[in-house]
Parts: C-alpha cells; structure tokens; sequence
C-alpha cells in the first residue's frame, strides 16, 4: 500500500538498527520519553522496541487523551448524560472509560443514550434528527482534536443548531509535558515529541525544552520508521551534546504550525485557570473550556455538573505510569486485578494507552533483533 | 453501582506471596526477573475461572471478544454443563443409533440487513452451514426462525427469503421447519433470524482445536475482514468508499476437498466475528500451546488493508464470512494448501504460521516492520451487529 509500506521497511529498520546501537556509549543508559499515545501504540503494533539495543529505554509520556482524564470527569459526563433528553455522543475510546460507577457503554445499560461517533460533526446530524433533544458532545484530546470541536460549534452556530452543546475535556500538552519536567523522581534524555499535536501548534512550544531543561526533542511522525529515525536522530544529538529542537515529521508538521486551526480553537475556547489531570494532578492553564460567547454551546453552564473529584484507587499507579516513573508492569495491579476487559486505570483503556499496549501487544518474552540475528550467525 | 467494583477487583487478585518492596514500592529484583514474575502473576490471573462483572449486558457481551467468552463460560456453559457442550466447539458432535451427527445454531442480527455480496438470509445460511462443515460433518437440513417487527415491508422479507433459497441450494441443503414471531414496532430492528442445522459426519476424522500440537501448520483459506470491513463500509456512516463485498459463501465443498487430502487434519474453524485473530486465541488456550503467525503471509486485500489502517483497526479482528483456519501436521501442510487452492473460495489459502510449545496460551505475531508483538482476544469489536 502506498504511503504506508515506505514507512514499515524491515530492510531500512535494520540499517536504523545498526546506526543506533553503534551511538550507544558503553555503560550508558538512554531513556527517551515518546509523549504522544499514538507513538506507544506504534511502538507496540509493530513491535519496535526489538530493534533498539538494551541501553535505550522508551518511556511512555502522558499524551494519550483518554489515559488523562480523572474519573471524576467520567461522573461528570454520566451524570449529564442522564439528565432528561439528552443524547451524549463520544469517541469510541472513551466508551470503556471507568468511573467510579462504571464506565459509558454500563451507564447505557441503565438507561443513558451515549453514542459512538467518529467525528464531532456527526453529533450536528444527531442534533438535527432529534430537535426535542439536547446533543452533548464529550469533547476529549489534545490540540490535535480540538480544532475539530470548534469547527463543530462554529458550524453549529452558522446553521443556527441550538441543541448542540460540547462538555469540553480538551488539554494542552505543553503544560504536561513541563510537569513531567519538573518532577523529582524522573531522569529522561530526550523526546519524541508528538507529531499530530504539533500539526497544530508547530514545534515552537518545545523551544523551552531544550533550552531551559536541556534535553533534545525530536517531533516525530507515526509510522515505525519515523519513530526508528526520530530515536537516531535523538541519539545523534546527545552524542554531539545537542539539544535542540528537531522536525523529524516535516512532510506534516509545519514548524509555525496551523494558524487556521490554531485562530478557530481560540475563537471557541479559552485556558482554564486549572484541570485536574489522572494522575498528574491540578495543573493550572493546561486545560480549554469554552468562551463566554459560546456559552449556550457550553454543557457546563447549561447543566449543573456536579464536579465531583473522585480520587484515584489507591492501588492504580496510572500517574507513575503517565510520568514514565513505572513501566506499566511495574504496577501493582497490572494484568491481575486491572485489564483491558476491567480496567481500573485509564491507561488500560484506550489502544493508545500505554498499559493496555503492553498488556495487548508486548506481553511476553522479548527476543530483540540483534539477539536473534547473533543466535543466527553462532 | 458504586465504586465497590473496584474493591471487589482488587479483592480477587489479592497475591498470597509478597515481593519485597523498596521505598518507592518497586520490586527489588533485577529487571528482566521481575518482569518475568509479573508475567507469571497474569498468566495465573488469566487462567482463572472467568466472572461477569457487569450487573447489566453490555454490547461488549456480543461482540465475540473477551467479554463474550467470560458470559459463555461463567453462565451459560456453567448452567449447561454436559460433556457435549463442553468443547465450545462450532457445532457439538453426537452419537445417535450408530450415525455421528453435528448440530449448530446461530441467530442474525446483522445491521443493514441488504449489503454488497449478500444479505442477512445469505448470513444465515451460510454461517450455519459453515460451523457443520468445519466440524467435519456433511450439512443436511436447517431450520429458520424468524423474528419480525412490525411494519416491516413484505417485499425487504420476500428478497431476504429469496436469498435464503438460492443460498441454501447452493450448500445442498433444505430448509425443513421454522417459525414465526412478530413484535410491536420498536422492539426489534426489522428482522433477526435464527437458524440451527444438523450434518452428518460420515469421515472418520476427529476435529478440534484442542488437538493442535506444537509443529503443526496454520492455514487460511483466503483473505481476511472482508465481511467486517463490507458491512461497516455498508452502513453509510464512514465517508469511505471502497470496491469491496461480504465474503459470505458454503464452505462445505472446500472443507471436503481439504478432508480428502488431508484426512489428518487437526482443527478447523470458520472465521466470524472477532476474526481470525480470535480462532488463533482459541487454538493457544485450548490445545495449551503458542501460536506463531506472519504478519506477511496473511493475505488481506489491499482495500481492507486500506480501510483498516483509516480506521485504526487491525484486519485480524475483523469478521469474515466465507473463510476458514485450518491447523494440520506440517508434513501435510502443501498438501492441505493445494487442495484448499483447487477450490474457487480458497484460491488464496496460505500457510501463515505454526504451532509451537513456547509461550502456551500466548499467540505472537511477527510483524512486517519486523518485529513481535502479542496478538490478544479483544474486549469488545467496535463494530456491533455484523452477523
């Protein structure tokens, strides 16, 4: 297939291989951070981690848009769903989503109506269908989606739909990524920085990253070799003593970004003074709510959300995990008492979650390539 | 509900044995042996009697996945127990006044019921007929009960039945009694089917998947997810367009020329809902054994592939309706594969990967990109109502 296969080459893959295991400087360790879910899931898919020599460790970040989202969130959105007349309409991912009474897809077995879509225009055409009805789409995701919500209410507004509102859930990445910074208990030398969110916001938000903390970010796209080349690429800066700033996803990634999307989103929505991340905590101005001037497409101000916090289970390490501290193994209840059929934490959910990509794709014995080709040769 | 469920989890997976613990709570193991211990602890964990959480169904309850294996065994194989049913096979095999016979039943829920390539009565025929073949037996006679809703046109019923017909001709087998029920307008979606059919098994060939054994070769009989990928394309609600139709087809003929040529055949099963990555599960868990699979040699049309990678979802768990895996001693795998090939439905039967003693219960695929991951059951298909 065209565009794809490039990108998948065993051949080119094992050439990268090489050139990164011949940076790697005796006895040193490497830990990269890949900050975006969709990077994980890559990873796991096609079984990359074989490629990369034993010093070069990959840490999951927090950039998958489901895994950050607090329970009490979840309660919110259930709540508003079973308020009379009101369809909710969500992304797949979230549908499995545990809150602290369960997750959407049990809440419909009780009675709500929250439907799947694809995209947040379908909830316009939901909207029209049912004009008795109030439309609340559960607005998630990083910068990379909210372009798509505000789109969403600013077509709505044009077609004078005034049963649509959006519960908006949207985050921004800068601030996460800088709490992870400024964690004690982390040591990482570099980044992948993530590819669709920068489409959006350009790579210029990472400059601090490599000036201020001195660790080098290479923005990297989606398939197995992008993230393969976006690994040498790091590895080429820290052999130099570089940090800096690298586009490895340039045939996407503008490096100013997407000033259309970037004007619509702040057309609708404004920072929030703080959200409350799963297990990163409140972080003040990480997060999007919807303006003033939309407030009739705003859920939270047309509903009483009751705000509940609902604290994590003691047992779920999902925070640890999303900051790279534990590998999901690492946690205490990984694969026993939480799994993708009963997750207790969120990043056991979404496929981009990084316990649920170990759990589906990495859970077993690994025999790294180089591994197996020396076996082979001996 | 409350969040009790949450205790209740932690409660049954309570550890007996306690690791010793460092300050930050990690285990103080070196590296690869705590992994290995963890991955000890989920094997346990998996291997465990399944229980239904839910208070309520869910879809993830059908949607042949994880969630649909925990209901079969912790309900309803739980209050039926009985040597017959036990196997979970397609079809079970009884012994009745000297004649081995193998009945099955299936029921249709499939949404749209008219789609590229066949319609919900084509569905109903063939994927009866397909768990009878696939057990080794001849397909004889079904039945066909129907549930309708009210207001539901004639002429849509007429054209399913028609189908119905011409697809039960095509199997050589007959329709030979139903039923009826209609309810009120709302309380179904305009037409479900149930069928059930017997077959006889006159070879002297003994199928299962628990009777795979490490060395044997795996086979499919052609490409994969065209059925899922048809149906959700069918729906309308994806602005996606492709040239592609349901693979719905009597697997009867090529079953019985794969068993002329390879009497020794260990296993078959067609590939339905949770697709074929689902049927290589039930093949590690049953036989108690690893699978090794070939991302290469798995043959997928380049528009499944295509629609596939659009929407984030992985072919192997997408639903055929005319395709089959077969496991056979590898010593008979070419052999197995020309027969399949001689027939028009497996043209494009190949072996994709063996049996092996490693990993048992953990089915591993190697990538194109090159490298190894798990395949797993899924929790839940993404896609209801697709048969």
């Amino acid at each position: 297939m065209r565009f794809v296969d490039e990108f998948r080459d065993a051949d080119k893959a094992h050439a990268l291989a090489a050139k990164i295991a011949a940076l790697c400087e005796p006895g040193r360790q490497y830990k990269l951070m890949e900050v975006c879910g969709g990077h994980t899931h890559t990873i796991y898919k096609h079984g990359l981690e074989d490629y990369l020599p034993e010093s070069v460790t990959l840490v999951h970040g927090p950039g998958c848009p489901v895994c950050v989202i607090p329970m009490g969130r979840v309660d919110d959105a259930i709540h508003l769903a079973s308020q009379p007349d009101v369809i909710m309409t969500s992304f797949g991912d979230m549908m499995r989503v545990p809150g602290s009474g369960g997750s959407f897809f049990d809440a419909n077995a009780e009675g709500t109506n929250i439907r799947m879509v694809y995209s947040p225009l379908d909830s316009l055409k939901i909207a029209k269908q049912n004009p008795d009805k109030q439309v609340v789409f559960m607005a998630i995701g990083f910068e990379t989606t909210a372009p798509s919500t505000a789109m969403t209410m600013l077509r709505a507004a044009a077609a004078g739909i005034e049963n649509f509102s959006v519960f908006c859930n949207h985050v921004t990445i800068v601030p996460a990524i800088k709490a992870i910074l400024d964690s004690p208990d982390l040591r990482l030398d570099g980044f992948i920085g993530p590819g669709h969110v920068s489409t959006v916001i350009g790579c210029r938000p990472y400059e601090f990253i490599a000036r201020d903390y001195g660790k080098p970010v290479v923005v990297a796209g989606f398939e197995p070799l992008d993230i393969l080349q976006s690994i040498y690429m790091l590895m080429v800066q820290l052999s130099e003593g570089r940090s800096e700033v690298e586009n490895q996803y340039s045939r996407v990634v503008p490096w100013a970004g997407n000033p259309v999307a970037l004007k619509v989103i702040g057309e609708t929505m404004e920072l929030r003074p703080y959200f409350e991340w799963r297990g990163l905590g409140f972080i003040s101005h990480s997060a999007l709510q919807v303006r003033e001037k939309f407030a009739a497409m705003d859920a939270e101000r047309l509903f009483r959300v009751p705000g509940v916090r609902v604290a994590d289970p003691k047992a779920c390490q999902c925070g640890e995990v999303l900051k790279g501290v534990l590998k999901p193994w690492e946690c205490k209840v990984f694969g026993t008492a939480c799994t993708p059929e009963t997750p207790i934490g969120t990043c056991m959910v979404s496929p981009e979650g990084a316990c649920a990509a170990y759990y589906n794709f990495g859970r077993m014995n690994r025999t790294r390539v180089a591994e197996a080709a020396q076996a082979s040769r001996s | 509900m409350s969040s009790s469920w949450i205790d209740q989890a932690l409660a049954e997976h309570k550890e007996p044995e306690h690791d010793e613990l460092d300050a930050g709570g990690r285990r103080q193991l070196p590296l690869a042996d705590r992994e290995q211990q963890v991955l000890d602890r989920i094997d346990r964990a998996r291997r465990r009697r399944p229980k239904v959480r839910e208070e309520r169904i869910t879809m993830s309850h059908g949607a042949g996945g994880k969630a649909t294996h925990t209901l079969i065994e912790a309900v309803f194989l739980d209050a039926f127990r009985n040597p017959l049913l036990e196997p979970l096979e397609d079809a079970a095999q009884l012994a009745l006044g000297g004649a081995r016979i193998a009945l099955t039943t299936d029921s249709y829920v499939v949404s749209p019921l008219f789609f590229p390539g066949g319609t919900i009565g084509d569905l109903a025929v063939n994927g009866t007929v397909n768990d009878l073949a696939v057990s080794g037996a001849t397909p004889l006679y079904l039945s066909a009960g129907f549930i309708l809703e009210e207001g539901f046109p004639v002429a849509d019923l007429n054209r399913v039945v028609e189908s119905m017909r011409d697809a039960a001709a095509a199997a050589g087998v007959h329709i030979v009694t139903g039923d009826t029920k209609v309810v009120q307008k709302g309380k179904a979606d305009g037409c479900y089917i149930n069928t059930a059919g017997v077959g006889l098994i006159e070879r002297d060939v003994s199928l299962g998947v628990a009777r795979a054994r490490p060395g044997d070769a795996i086979i499919v009989s052609g490409p994969i997810g065209d059925h899922g990928i048809t149906i959700m394309l069918a729906r309308g609600e994806l602005d996606i367009e492709a040239d592609i139709c349901s693979d719905t087809a009597p697997l009867n003929g090529l079953v019985a020329g794969l068993l002329d040529a390879v009497p020794e055949a260990r296993a078959m099963r067609d590939a339905t809902r949770g697709g074929v990555a689902t049927i290589l599960n039930e093949i590690a868990k049953d036989a108690d054994v690893g699978v090794l699979v070939s991302e290469d040699e798995i043959p997928v049309r380049a528009e499944v592939r295509g629609a596939s990678e659009l929407l984030g979802i992985d072919p192997m768990y997408v639903a055929c309706e005319g395709r089959l895996v077969a496991v056979v001693p590898a010593e008979a795998a070419d052999r197995a594969v020309a027969a399949l090939r001689a027939h028009p439905l497996g043209e494009q039967a190949a072996v994709i990967g063996r049996v092996r003693e490693e990993q048992p219960g953990i089915v591993q695929l190697k990538t194109a990109f090159g490298g190894t991951r798990i395949v797993d059951l899924l929790v839940g298909d993404p896609l209801p109502r697709i048969c």
